[in-house]
């Protein structure tokens, strides 16, 4: 298995200046070395103690491709379409960046939402240092394996003190021309000081086919910055989809996110926030729906590194048919960190005999004079909700889908920007039999 | 309209209803008095089909209808609404949508093409009067945050939505001051009607002054033990109910 690594990341070392310059080629070798250094992780190690991915790592993925060459249509694209045609749209077809199907409107002064090869042209500095930092970081197998092989992505740069009106949507499609490959985006987002985003990045797949997401999001949010950062999760039933998102934030921001997590067979997403700075705001929501046979885990880090922040997190799972849901929220109180108040909530429904949830809070709290709560529930139904709506006239089966999307549209109603939650809305209540 | 005969239910092992007869005809009004634990509420609930309770004896017929033979929504879609005493909160969805969910499934039950959401806003202008509210509290989430009086009145505001051929009242006037209480009394008897008929749970008869019976009817026990007119309750206000228990009430009761 190694040795097939080995060779495909030669050839796409070796083919020319497109993985980008010096300083990046020399961040891929070392994040590749640590990826054959450690390997794939196995159920043995404890952050992946539920998720067994062996499928993924026995699989001969191609990793060095080029363009599948697949043209889409428009029109094949408008189911995962987000929000309004309008907004600045960046898609990727299987990997790579399809001006013909992005909308990139004028923005405001020295704003920049671009694909790879103009950001590497034009100021390649953001994207080496993305590079740099994920190799000194503690990377997941999974985000060194991402790091060495990236050839794609989006840049997002917001400057100091400009506030971004319409949201951004950064769009990776899979099709089945990249049927046994592995499609590995990188997103880097800036959001300098003052400055304020609606950032929604969604990975669907557009047809069946086996292909492995292995996909890294970077968002540094700094000082008094505000970002709201929706990620939508569709991809194709037979899909693999490995997420790391790593999220920094400075002093007096605020960053929100959502989660939903919705397609894949085996779907896993670790995100990370960081809050290096005093007076930090840190709320995570997220939703995730398993039917069939999938497996959905989200893992969950907030380090409060810093005195007088506050993170708040409400995740939500509606689990059917024999689907597996993995839930571990981690939250770490440095002793420094006085004041932090901290409260996660984790809640999951069961609509089936056979799905299960395993669930796990982790508070490590090192500092004395803080605030930090958690709660996880796992449930089904309410009988009496269901007799409410019975007698209303409203047929059992219909009442559990009214029910269901009522337990998961109280996490939407968390969204912030109004059209971003309307289009939300309407997405989970289409995935869950009711008009919204 | 409705008849009852020789109804026994149990909830597990304990029987509570032991045998109720009762006959309501369409544009009466009745009223099931009685101690706590006499069976008031299991009664209600019963008829509307709550799956707590089984049934073990007699029959209960709307205009001819077994209604126990049918499931909790066919009850409801054949005319049968429950105003709850402890009304169910749904956070999540809102009460517009919530009430043109049901709305529509009593349509779609009776044949009649559904309201698109724009329509039946009109149509809930109309019926928000019923209990004097504004709009804005149709996109509050169901049930959720609201103070006792405010679920009392939205469930008489679904019945208005809903116009039942038979609305049971489950003790609407507990919790509610007398400012609510004169709200909720307006509401039910606004919605009056021949064709309909109305059976009040209550223990108390202040809620009566309000919403005047045909007929008021005592249940001790899981059975009628006394029916007289509307002169019955005033009666039970004035001596108790331990004239007809022979167990004396508590003060606080």
């Amino acid at each position: 298995m190694n040795e097939l690594y080995q060779q495909a990341f030669e050839r796409f070392t070796g083919n020319g200046g497109s993985r980008g310059p010096a300083a990046v080629l020399a961040s891929r070798r070392e994040a590749f070395a640590r990826f054959a250094r450690v390997g794939f992780p196995t159920i043995k190690d404890e952050e992946w103690r539920f998720t067994p991915i062996t499928a993924i790592a026995r699989a001969p993925w191609r990793l060095d491709r080029e363009a599948s060459g697949r043209q889409l249509r428009g029109d094949e694209l408008e189911p995962f379409r987000f929000g309004d045609a309008d907004w600045c749209t960046l898609v990727f077809v299987d990997g790579h960046f399809a001006p013909g199907l992005s909308h990139r409107p004028p923005l405001a002064a020295g704003v920049s939402v671009e694909p790879f090869a103009e950001a590497l042209s034009r100021d390649p500095a953001l994207l080496e240092g993305a590079f740099a930092r994920s190799t000194a970081q503690e990377l997941t197998p999974f985000a060194a394996l991402n790091a060495a092989f990236a050839a794609d992505g989006a840049v997002v740069r917001i400057p100091a003190g400009v506030h971004i009106e319409q949201p951004l949507h950064l769009l990776y499609v899979t099709t089945q021309a990249a049927a046994g490959a592995a499609v590995q985006m990188r997103t880097v987002v800036q959001v300098d000081r003052g400055a304020r985003l609606q950032l929604v990045e969604s990975y669907a797949g557009l047809e069946r086919a086996e292909v492995l997401s292995n996909v890294v999001t970077e968002v540094t949010v700094a000082e008094a910055a505000w970002v709201e950062h929706t990620r939508i999760q569709r991809e194709n039933p037979a899909a693999y989809h490995i997420g790391l998102t790593q999220v920094e934030q400075g002093r007096d921001s605020h960053y929100r996110s959502f989660t939903l997590a919705e397609g894949a067979a085996i779907a896993r997403h670790d995100l990370r926030a960081r809050l290096s700075g005093e007076n930090i705001e840190t709320l995570l929501y997220g939703l995730y729906l398993g039917r069939g046979e999938q497996l959905v885990d989200n893992h969950t880090t907030i380090f409060h590194d810093q005195p007088n922040c506050r993170s708040w997190e409400v995740y939500k799972g509606i689990l059917d048919g024999d689907s597996h849901a993995v839930f571990n929220g981690k939250v770490l109180v440095q002793p420094e960190a006085q004041k932090t108040d901290a409260k996660q909530t984790n809640r999951n429904l069961l609509l089936s005999a056979g799905a299960k949830v395993d669930t796990k809070p982790q508070l490590e709290i090192f500092a004395d004079d803080v605030k930090c709560t958690h709660g996880a529930t796992v449930g089904r139904i309410d009988e009496s909700a269901f007799f409410y709506l019975q007698s209303r006239g409203i047929a059992r089966d219909h009442a559990q889908r009214i029910l269901t999307y009522a337990f998961a549209a109280e996490v939407v109603n968390e969204v912030a920007s109004t059209p971003v939650r309307r289009a939300l809305d309407r997405l989970v209540a289409s995935r869950l039999g009711v008009r919204s | 309209m409705l008849e009852i005969k020789g109804l026994r239910a149990s909830a597990g092992n304990q029987e509570i209803l032991r045998g109720i007869n009762l006959d309501v005809a369409a544009g009466q009004v009745h009223a099931i008095m009685g101690p706590n634990g006499s069976g008031k509420s299991t009664l209600a609930q019963v008829l509307a089909g709550h799956p707590a309770y089984t049934v073990t004896a007699g029959t209960v017929r709307l205009d001819g209808a077994d209604l126990l033979e049918l499931e909790p929504e066919e009850r409801a879609q054949a005319g049968v609404f429950l105003a709850f005493q402890y009304p169910v909160e749904i956070a999540g969805v809102t009460n517009a949508y919530f009430l043109r969910a049901a709305y529509n499934a009593l349509r779609k039950a009776r044949g009649q093409e559904e309201l698109d959401p724009i329509d039946f806003l009109d149509l809930l202008e109309e019926k928000l009067k019923v209990v004097g509210w504004e709009a804005e509290i149709m996109q509050r989430a169901v049930n959720s945050g609201f103070s006792g009086g405010e679920k009392k009145r939205n469930e008489i505001l679904q019945m208005a939505v809903l116009e039942p051929k038979l609305a049971i009242l489950d003790e609407t006037d507990s919790g509610l001051d007398i400012d609510a209480l004169r709200i909720v009394a307006d509401g039910v008897n606004a919605l009056r009607r021949p064709d309909r008929a109305t059976i009040v749970v209550t223990h108390y008869q202040r809620l009566l002054n309000f919403i005047v019976p045909d007929s008021v009817h005592v249940l001790v026990d899981g059975q009628i033990v006394k029916s007289g007119g509307k002169e019955l309750a005033l009666e039970l206000e004035a001596r108790g109910y331990e004239w007809l228990t022979g167990i004396p009430e508590p003060a606080s009761a």
